[in-house]
């Protein structure tokens, strides 16, 4: 094989490798964040905030399932979306 | 407007969760990707070093005994130096690769505090079950950090300190101020309260 194929092979190589690794980083926050509504689903009187009786701001809002929801949220906008942008340069 | 303890855990978790986030997404891209943009190079040890300052208030305001109160400064001053190990030499302020040790060295502390100041069996209450858990998550995930310590490049070692991180973000969304563990609540424990 001349230089020039092997060279092809390994370009194409590599660009699968980072369009793989960009699916991966670019599922991670959101499904973090279905794993928060799941939880929500699964377990509904965690997330009072849909059906408040007068709790304080703590068990209103300081709840897990909103807690994972928001992980990957921020996950999702404030790291992964640069993340892409750098593996999109290398494709 | 203090918040009960059971949201402290919770927060808390979130922030074990974010960090086993970021470090799952460092495996994935890669390090030269990752460290790309400066200020994420630093995201995942500062984060660490953050949440051992902010276990100090923990320590102040939420701890009812002697040996609480030690466990938590514990926690406090070696997620400080694991934070501060790794932001040292990731600034080239540090040169000995020993420094890599941190971690581990936290890992292991951290672990030994949550076995000794649970003077409960398991089945006692869920806080016990948890503290064992995590306990024992601690002790030996410190294998992750460690292998991560030697070979800093190494994907699964990596991916293996991520996925620990994960497990302690459920344990501690898991705790309760006092819950049954798998139907199980000893009368000493008292009331549940919900």
């Amino acid at each position: 094989m001349s230089s020039t194929a092997t060279q092809t092979v390994a370009t194409r190589a590599g660009s699968a490798v980072t369009t793989r690794r960009m699916r991966l980083v670019s599922l991670i926050g959101p499904l973090t964040a279905l794993a928060g509504v799941v939880w929500a689903i699964v377990q509904p009187e965690r997330v009072t905030l849909l059906h408040p009786h007068g709790e304080t701001f703590w068990w209103l809002v300081i709840e897990p399932p909103l807690l994972v929801m928001l992980a990957g949220a921020l996950f999702h906008l404030l790291v992964a979306r640069g993340l892409l942008d750098d593996l999109e340069e290398e494709v | 407007m203090q918040p009960p303890a059971e949201h402290v855990h919770w927060m808390f978790a979130t922030g074990f969760l974010l960090l086993a986030l970021f470090l799952l997404a460092e495996a994935v891209v890669g390090p030269e990707v990752w460290r790309r943009r400066p200020w994420r190079a630093y995201l995942w040890p500062s984060f660490v070093f953050l949440m051992g300052v902010l276990m100090w208030p923990v320590m102040t305001f939420f701890t009812n005994s002697t040996l609480h109160l030690v466990a938590h400064g514990a926690w406090a001053q070696v997620m400080m130096l694991a934070g501060a190990a790794e932001l040292g030499l990731l600034r080239g302020k540090l040169h000995s690769a020993l420094w890599r040790l941190a971690m581990p060295f936290a890992f292991l502390v951290s672990g030994i505090a949550f076995l000794v100041h649970e003077q409960n069996p398991w089945l006692f209450q869920r806080s016990a079950f948890l503290h064992h858990v995590l306990g024992w998550t601690f002790v030996l995930g410190a294998l992750f950090p460690l292998l991560r310590a030697l070979r800093p490049r190494w994907e699964l070692a990596n991916v293996g300190l991520a996925l620990v991180f994960m497990v302690v973000a459920v344990a501690l969304y898991s705790d309760r101020d006092l819950a049954p563990v798998f139907g199980h609540l000893s009368p000493l424990a008292g009331e549940p309260h919900r």
